[in-house]
């Protein structure tokens, strides 16, 4: 899977609240009205203008404090094609692999990257590829989340396992 | 080579012996859920597995927004109760005055054990690491795959040794200590990572204590955070187990740690995290006389009934000089802060007193702040828009020091009314 897609670029330990404000928690219920108010209070010209195949880069540490999947669902929804980041705070990156929204550690393909230019990200070769044409090559997923991501997340993973797909 | 605390709590769950590092599958004991468990409930639906795994596993406690303020938050509720009578959950904390906290209900009605596997969809399920649990927050889908499965997956940590020597100086408390570590190793400083609290310091701590201390190890990123199950851990959960299947497990003496710490509690001063991260550290001179507009003195971190007596040391007698909000992190909490006379002290100051429950610590209710608006809080996190309005600005501290900047409309030092 190859995927491009224009970099929204932020700094170091953004967390879930900024992601997805704690006020929306129970009163934002369906899955598209999450996305109209991902990172709100971070960036609103993301609120207003992110589109569908854009790519998130991130500083250490992303998607630091609560264990709310929202945070993960709001992008997923808004069609974010992956994060790139320096790292992922633990339950962040569970929620993403649980959620089938790519994820990729790549501290120097971050350092390398700016806001608003075009990459491509190459998942089956393991490569990102910057406007300027350089490439970054990351880690492929663990073997032991592998399974989760070909099935595309937790819940068709597990209704698989289960013998319960359609 | 000795087994980290981690390493010993997965290995008995897997069955066999592990090593940081290794990947394994096991069985979660107790599964906490808190509001977030009505939609959780529509995720496992989607599986398709008619009931759950154990009902008698899942404990859903009501307290992000309780009662319910707005019509979502009500629906939300019912839809809980109704999952809870077709499923047979037992353990279910409804908005009754056996309620509270979730995590503060977790540990006083007999779930946090020593040894077992617990997960919880927060993320400050970290908390009953100070009974000796396993425990560590998971995500909606996560927790629904768990109810229909019986099963997770856990990267068995690396381990991060904080030895803790030395006595609290006047005004200092465990918040002040996991404040100032937060800000020395920063928001990802325990990515990952087990964190286990050794030493005399640690075992001189009242449960309270260690409670804000595991509370807060999701703030420096790590998965679980823990004390040692000593006697005072096997004296408080006598008679209220809710399972005979813990067993008390601590860390070897040669057990292999990725990284070690060490801090005098003598050395430490009051301080507070500044706007707009918890790893933003201050020690109190450096921000005394900052203006504020509320005190909250709540939240699974700091609202037991060791943190009223605390705070209600400093209010007796005086009175507040800016809105003050008292919220008791359980109704047990609450009775028995009544009966020793501390509602009275904080209603004489005039606080405010609501029931017990999250409160505003996550912007749901109960003290939103305006813009432009600063609050101190006993909480636990203090991003941007936590307190439900971007435009204002949270500080952490204990209870002490929230209290006295109370009393004085702008950030204080305890030490100086005590």
């Amino acid at each position: 899977m190859k995927i491009q897609g224009k970099v929204w670029k932020y700094g170091d330990d953004i967390n879930t609240d900024v992601i997805f404000a704690g006020k929306y928690t129970y009163t934002i219920k369906d899955r598209a009205e999450m996305a109209k108010v991902a990172l709100e209070d971070l960036d609103p010209e993301f609120t207003k203008n992110a589109q569908a195949g854009d790519i998130i880069v991130g500083g250490k540490n992303w998607g630091c404090g609560s264990s709310r999947e929202q945070a993960v669902t709001c992008l997923k929804e808004r069609g974010i094609g992956a994060i790139i980041a320096k790292g992922f705070a633990r339950i962040y990156y569970r929620n993403c692999l649980n959620e089938g929204l790519p994820i990729i550690v790549s501290a120097e393909a971050v350092d390398a990257i700016n806001a608003g230019e075009t990459v491509e990200v190459d998942f089956d070769a393991s490569e990102i590829k910057t406007a300027s044409g350089k490439v970054f090559k990351f880690p492929p997923y663990p073997e032991f989340v592998r399974g989760l991501i070909e099935d595309g997340g937790l819940i068709p993973h597990v209704k698989k396992s289960l013998g319960l797909s359609k | 080579m000795g087994m980290t605390f981690a390493e010993k709590a997965l290995g008995k769950a897997a069955g066999y012996p592990v090593k940081a590092g290794e990947v394994v599958t096991v069985e979660p004991h107790f599964c906490m859920s808190h509001d977030n468990a009505a939609p959780i409930a529509k995720t496992f639906k989607k599986i398709g597995v008619p009931k759950v795994w154990k009902p008698d596993h899942l404990v859903f406690i009501l307290d992000h927004a309780i009662p319910a303020p707005t019509d979502e938050h009500a629906v939300n509720h019912k839809e809980i109760r109704e999952f809870v009578e077709e499923q047979g959950i037992p353990h279910f904390y409804d908005v009754t005055s056996k309620g509270g906290v979730c995590h503060q209900k977790m540990c006083e009605e007999g779930f946090a054990l020593p040894g077992l596997i617990m997960i919880g969809s927060d993320s400050h399920t970290c908390t009953y690491g100070a009974y000796g649990a396993f425990s560590t927050g998971i995500g909606r889908s996560e927790m629904a795959a768990a109810w229909a499965t019986g099963k997770i997956w856990f990267r068995v940590p690396e381990s991060l040794k904080i030895t803790v020597t030395g006595k609290f100086n006047k005004g200092v408390s465990a918040k002040d200590l996991i404040l100032k570590i937060i800000g020395d190793i920063k928001a990802d400083g325990a990515d990952y990572m087990s964190v286990e609290f050794h030493g005399p310091a640690i075992e001189a701590m009242s449960i309270a204590e260690r409670m804000t201390l595991c509370n807060m190890g999701i703030e420096m990123g790590a998965k679980n955070a823990v004390c040692p199950p000593d006697q005072k851990v096997l004296d408080a959960i006598k008679g209220i187990e809710k399972t005979n299947e813990w067993e008390a497990l601590w860390a070897d003496e040669d057990a292999v740690y990725a990284s070690e710490l060490s801090y005098d509690l003598g050395e430490l001063v009051p301080c507070v995290a500044k706007p707009h991260t918890v790893d933003n550290y201050a020690p109190i001179d450096e921000v005394k006389g900052t203006k504020i507009h509320q005190a909250f003195l709540g939240s699974c971190t700091n609202a037991r009934i060791e943190d009223l007596r605390l705070a209600a040391g400093i209010l007796k007698g005086k009175e507040v000089a800016v809105r003050t909000i008292v919220i008791p992190a359980s109704w047990r909490v609450y009775r028995q802060a009544l009966n020793e006379g501390l509602l009275d002290v904080f209603m004489d100051a005039g606080c405010v007193i609501t029931n017990p429950g999250c409160g505003p610590c996550m912007g749901n209710h109960e003290g939103i702040l305006a813009p432009g608006e600063t609050c101190i809080s006993t909480a636990n996190r203090n991003f941007k828009g936590r307190m439900g309005n971007k435009e204002s600005f949270i500080y952490l501290a204990s209870p002490m020091t929230v209290a006295a900047s109370a009393l004085k409309g702008e950030i204080a030092d305890p030490r100086e009314v005590l």
